[in-house]
């Protein structure tokens, strides 16, 4: 079965989607992703969609409840890379991605993970924007 | 409206949605749409595809090139010959759904594309007709 791979890093856990999902991928993602937070006691969890064209409704939902389901395991989850079409056929879709912390690249996404487990100064924290 | 290109592409599986989605980037790409509409487009389909399989048990999808008055777009036909749609109006609302979605997949692919059209008969199948013309807003 086609599987996404998650790589550790420190504290935290990295994916790279390079792949359009499909439902059963995004699912077997979710569940791989939970596992590996419980296993590794990962503090964040960081999603690159930058090679990702397309994110419906169901793909979204999936992205939302990795991040609810990271949070109650004490981990927080940035995801990074949005392309701008991607947004704006998520927001005419109705799709907010509320409670999911957003940054634009890679870099800026492990910093922010960074900051919400306190290893830096809070200072730089106005860069970043939470998806609204 | 002319037509100005058609072909069919039957979903069964969920990897078969993959397949379609390129064919529409394909089509959507050909008549020089911006990526922000192929985008908008190839989302829509991808709700209303999930829709036809998982509640419709799959079916036959229908994807053209379509011309009015000198304009191109692309348009795609889903129909499915599941247990239908008793409530079309209450189908359409924001955040109704009989699954455990979060009822965005209708409403949210009207709102993606230009022209949206939905039949249903309870017990004979559900149809929907989508396009999105290229300059489109």
């Amino acid at each position: 079965m086609e599987r996404i791979p998650i790589l550790k890093m420190g504290p935290f856990l990295l994916v790279t989607i390079q792949v359009d999902l499909y439902d059963r991928l995004a699912l077997t993602l979710e569940n791989d992703l939970i596992n590996m937070v419980s296993k590794t006691e990962a503090k964040g969890v960081l999603i690159d969609i930058s090679a990702v064209s397309i994110v419906d409704s169901f793909m979204g939902r999936i992205l939302g409840n990795i991040a609810s389901m990271s949070k109650i395991m004490d981990a927080a989850t940035v995801v990074v890379g949005m392309q701008p079409a991607v947004a704006i056929t998520l927001v005419e879709l109705g799709l907010t991605l509320a409670g999911v912390h957003t940054a634009l690249d890679v870099e800026q996404g492990m910093e922010l993970l960074r900051n919400k487990i306190g290893q830096l100064d809070t200072d730089e924290e106005g860069l970043y924007d939470s998806f609204i | 409206m002319i037509v100005l290109s058609k072909e069919k592409l039957s979903i069964q599986k969920e990897q078969d949605v993959v397949l379609f989605r390129n064919r529409i980037k394909e089509l959507a790409t050909k008549i020089g749409m911006s990526l922000v509409n192929q985008t908008k487009l190839i989302t829509a389909a991808s709700e209303l595809v999930r829709n036809m399989l998982r509640y419709g048990g799959g079916g036959i999808t229908q994807l053209e090139i379509v011309s009015k008055n000198s304009i191109p777009g692309v348009r795609l036909v889903f129909a499915d010959e599941g247990p239908g749609i008793k409530d079309v109006t209450l189908a359409m609302k924001d955040g109704y759904s009989t699954g455990k979605s979060l009822g965005l997949g209708l409403p949210g692919a009207k709102r993606l594309v230009n022209e949206f059209d939905i039949k249903s008969e309870p017990g004979k199948g559900t149809t929907v007709t989508i396009i999105r013309w290229k300059n489109g807003l």
